[in-house]
């Protein structure tokens, strides 16, 4: 409701809608006997101070008239489109409950129907059903229906896909009890809010209808039998035909506009809105701090934040270095704050997210520092990100060549020619059979694997020195995963650069990376040598997710590991442990205060008060 | 109950071809394949939601129940998890409820959840729901196509013991659909591999997974990651 009135548009609508109501309300009331009253020594006038609209040929006050006709047009307007939208909506069910042979035959009539014009519809329909307003009121109804039956139809069909309408349907359910149960209630919002709009429709079809004399008849009036009135006169005495005019006008603006604030604010996302916070630049890196990783690391994080409006804060205080030729898996599950994470390095946290770190380096050069455009060109030219879906970093409409030749052309300065070349030699350097006939192929030509492998070659157009992986194999097969992460080893080993690996599957992980970081709910909670993880991890949240990890030496005797709860989103971090709910060792100091990440062995981190 | 000569032709193509597997009574039978084998098919086509050619025998082939892979996908959102487990129901009104609350139990969820939406659930809570509602309708076989594949790792864990304590206390049948060979050796007692549309490989747990008859297994194998291996 409160989006409802943000915007102009939605407060204009809101406004006219409600002064129509009041109108259909109070107009007939407070009015009614001056629209009705005769006066023969004013008939036909123009406008006048008694009489600003003018008088009609009884000499009838005309603003009186239109004031009153508004609860006739109103609730003629709203019986048609309730007409309308019965029939439509019962139209448009109708193929799913009905046999097959049926359903086809309502799908037909109602295509037949919709490439029909609709004001035609509507005449056709008053002409056979009688002049007046009953026959005006079904014809706008008639004319609506199709319209609301093709929505109903799309709308039920793509819920008649959705997986709880088949479990129904296996369950023996009734098709009738599906319709009523499952596929009208999940398609009702789209359905109300397209009414509101069909109502200014109707309200306009209607004054039309009456206009040509096919609607209202005396001594009825609404405000299309005004217009139609007061059109003869409209050269002499303008105002007689405007007042009716601007009466039909504001209403079905007014309607519209409130029809399309409703499906705005309706699909609106969950996303959380707020007001628009600037994104805060990185402090400059304060020299000489604590824990400091080895010189040469390629990317060093300190103190990375981000926060979105409302509390949300994802990634809380991570702290993170690796190094030249070395592949760290950071470790989570959803939710934990890892793929965020990866999106603060590479500058594409979503707006309004907001980024904030203590020092945010990358080959020594602090990216908070630097102006927009060589901060670009530094993640440019040497940052390499591979993301689960290929199809995400590849434009389906170009070629696979042309794409990566791009990045040498933008970044660069290859020429055309010398770019191409470069692009065919990466791609067979990430074993692609037959690189030059990938090269003009577009991307949905290519496999899942192929399609990972261009994206990797595309990230060693240039030299990179960092290379973020979020979750590059989750969508592949194991045997297609398997060429990717060997891929990525190689890749690593070669160009010497750092390699962030970003995976929910602790196994996967195992194989790959030297180094291992543990998210949970924002922070790092463990950092250990990949030999440890399988036995020698600390915290007890690390402990128990390789224990619930099913593997192929896994004893099917014994019931698996798990972890009771679930991780707090990222609105509900308390002060203490965030592990602590869910963990067999906490105690009250863990739920009262945080343990700090302090080292625990050789390269070995863990931020846990019972880990001993 | 016997799948004998299943076959699911979309147009000129062959997705399962010539499919012929048991699921001896009261065993979790695993399918495992890659993503285009066919496998999700097969299950679909087993739960009569996609037509085929064969037939089902040793069973009502009406009595079939399958849990989907998106536990956000297959709860209505308008409706509670109480109606949505006692939708299947076959008993009387009256004893709807307490049914219901039966089978929340029976997959180890407070019955006060009764009362809430869907989306006031984590996902594998969601996917206990889906357990529950299929359990109500006494099926005499339940498909599981991924039902783990969505839920994060300390979660796959609890809902794989679920599986295995339904089998173990209502001798359940099953057929265990899924990509992740570990979770099919954890939890299957007999282990069918396809690829392409054709099963190519079937037989124990063990052998299966231990001697490999197949090629097509052993590259399967040998590509599954281990934690042990590093």
């Amino acid at each position: 409701m409160r989006h409802l009135l943000r915007t102009p548009a939605g407060l204009t609508g809101t406004a006219l809608v409600a002064l129509m109501v009041v109108l259909a309300i109070a107009g007939p009331p407070i009015w009614g006997a001056e629209a009705e009253r005769i006066d023969s020594a004013a008939i036909l006038r123009g406008a006048s101070a008694a009489h600003p609209l003018g008088t009609d040929n009884l000499g009838r006050d005309i603003l009186a008239r239109v004031l009153v006709a508004g609860r006739l047009s109103l609730t003629l307007a709203l019986l048609a489109t309730l007409v309308g939208a019965v029939a439509g909506i019962a139209l448009g069910a109708l193929p799913s409950v009905l046999p097959r042979r049926a359903a086809r035959l309502v799908t037909g009539t109602v295509n037949a129907l919709v490439a029909f014009p609709g004001l035609l519809l509507a005449m056709f329909t008053a002409v056979v059903a009688g002049l007046g307003a009953r026959g005006a009121v079904l014809g706008i109804g008639a004319a609506i229906a199709p319209g609301f039956a093709r929505l109903t139809q799309t709308l039920a069909a793509s819920v008649a896909e959705a997986d709880y309408v088949s479990a129904a349907r296996m369950l023996g359910v009734s098709r009738w009890r599906i319709m009523t149960g499952h596929v009208l209630p999940n398609i009702a919002e789209p359905l109300i809010l397209n009414l509101t709009q069909a109502l200014g429709g109707a309200l306009l079809g209607l004054a039309g209808m009456s206009f040509l004399g096919l609607g209202v008849q005396p001594p009825s009036f609404d405000w299309g039998r005004l217009l139609f009135d007061g059109f003869a006169r409209i050269y002499a005495t303008p105002a007689v035909a405007l007042g009716p005019a601007v009466a039909v006008a504001l209403a079905g603006v007014g309607f519209n506009l409130l029809g399309d604030a409703l499906a705005r604010a309706a699909s609106r996302t969950a996303a959380p809105a707020g007001r628009a916070v600037p994104p805060v630049a990185a402090a400059p890196g304060e020299p000489g701090g604590s824990g400091e990783p080895g010189p040469g690391a390629v990317l060093e994080v300190r103190d990375l934040t981000v926060a979105f409006p409302g509390g949300v804060t994802p990634v809380r205080g991570l702290s993170l270095t690796v190094a030249p030729g070395e592949i760290v898996g950071l470790v989570g599950e959803s939710g934990s704050g890892k793929s965020l994470t990866a999106s603060a390095i590479g500058g594409l946290v979503p707006y309004p997210g907001e980024v904030s770190a203590a020092r945010l380096r990358l080959c020594g050069t602090d990216l908070g520092e630097l102006p927009e455009r060589e901060r670009r060109k530094l993640l440019g030219t040497s940052l390499a990100m591979v993301f689960q879906d290929p199809m995400a970093s590849l434009n389906p409409a170009l070629r696979i060549g042309g794409q990566l030749a791009e990045v040498a052309i933008v970044h660069q300065g290859a020429s055309r020619a010398e770019a191409g070349t470069r692009a065919v030699d990466r791609l067979g350097h990430v074993h692609i059979p037959e690189p030059g006939r990938r090269a003009r192929q577009h991307p949905h030509e290519l496999s899942g694997g192929m399609r990972q492998r261009a994206v990797i070659a595309m990230g060693l157009m240039g030299t990179p020195r960092l290379i973020i992986a979020d979750e590059p194999t989750t969508a592949l097969d194991v045997t297609v995963q398997r060429q990717i992460l060997r891929l990525l080893r190689e890749v690593t080993g070669e160009t010497g650069a750092a390699t962030l690996f970003i995976s929910h599957d602790i196994a996967v992980v195992a194989e790959l990376c030297h180094r291992v970081v543990v998210m949970y709910a924002g922070r790092v909670i463990e950092e250990l040598p990949v030999g440890k993880l399988a036995s020698g991890a600390a915290h007890p949240y690390t402990r128990a997710l390789v224990a619930s990890l099913p593997d192929m030496d896994t004893d099917r005797s014994l019931p698996l590991a798990s972890i009771p709860g679930h991780q707090p989103p990222p609105a509900e971090v308390g002060a203490g442990c965030a592990f602590a709910a869910r963990c067999g060792l906490a105690n009250d100091r863990c739920a009262a205060e945080r343990p700090p990440l302090t080292p625990y062995g050789t390269a070995h981190r863990v931020a846990c008060w019972e880990a001993s | 109950m016997i799948i004998e000569n299943l076959t699911v032709r979309f147009g000129a193509f062959t997705a399962v071809d010539d499919v012929t597997l048991e699921v001896p009574p009261g065993a979790i039978v695993g399918l495992v394949g890659e993503s285009g084998s066919g496998k999700s098919t097969l299950a679909r086509a087993v739960a009569g939601l996609v037509p085929y050619t064969g037939e089902i025998t040793g069973g009502d082939p009406r009595r079939i129940q399958m849990v989907f892979q998106d536990p956000y996908a297959s709860l209505d959102p308008r409706m509670t998890v109480g109606a949505s487990v006692a939708e299947g129901l076959r008993v009387p009104r009256a004893a709807r409820r307490a049914e219901a609350e039966r089978l929340l139990s029976l997959v180890s969820l407070p019955v006060s959840l009764a009362g809430r939406y869907p989306r006031e659930l984590s996902g594998g809570q969601r996917q206990r729901v889906a357990i529950a509602r299929a359990l109500g309708a006494e099926p005499e076989l339940l498909v599981a196509d991924e039902i783990t594949s969505a839920l994060d790792v300390s979660v796959q864990g609890a809902v794989l013991n679920l599986v295995r304590s339904l089998r173990a206390e209502l001798g359940l049948s099953m057929l265990f659909i899924s990509h992740n060979l570990a979770v099919v050796r954890y939890v299957s007692d007999v282990v069918a591999v396809m690829h392409r549309g054709r099963l190519v490989e079937v037989g124990a747990t063990e052998e299966v997974v231990g001697a490999p008859k197949d090629d097509y297994t052993r590259s399967l194998l040998r590509a599954v990651p281990r934690l042990g291996r590093a």
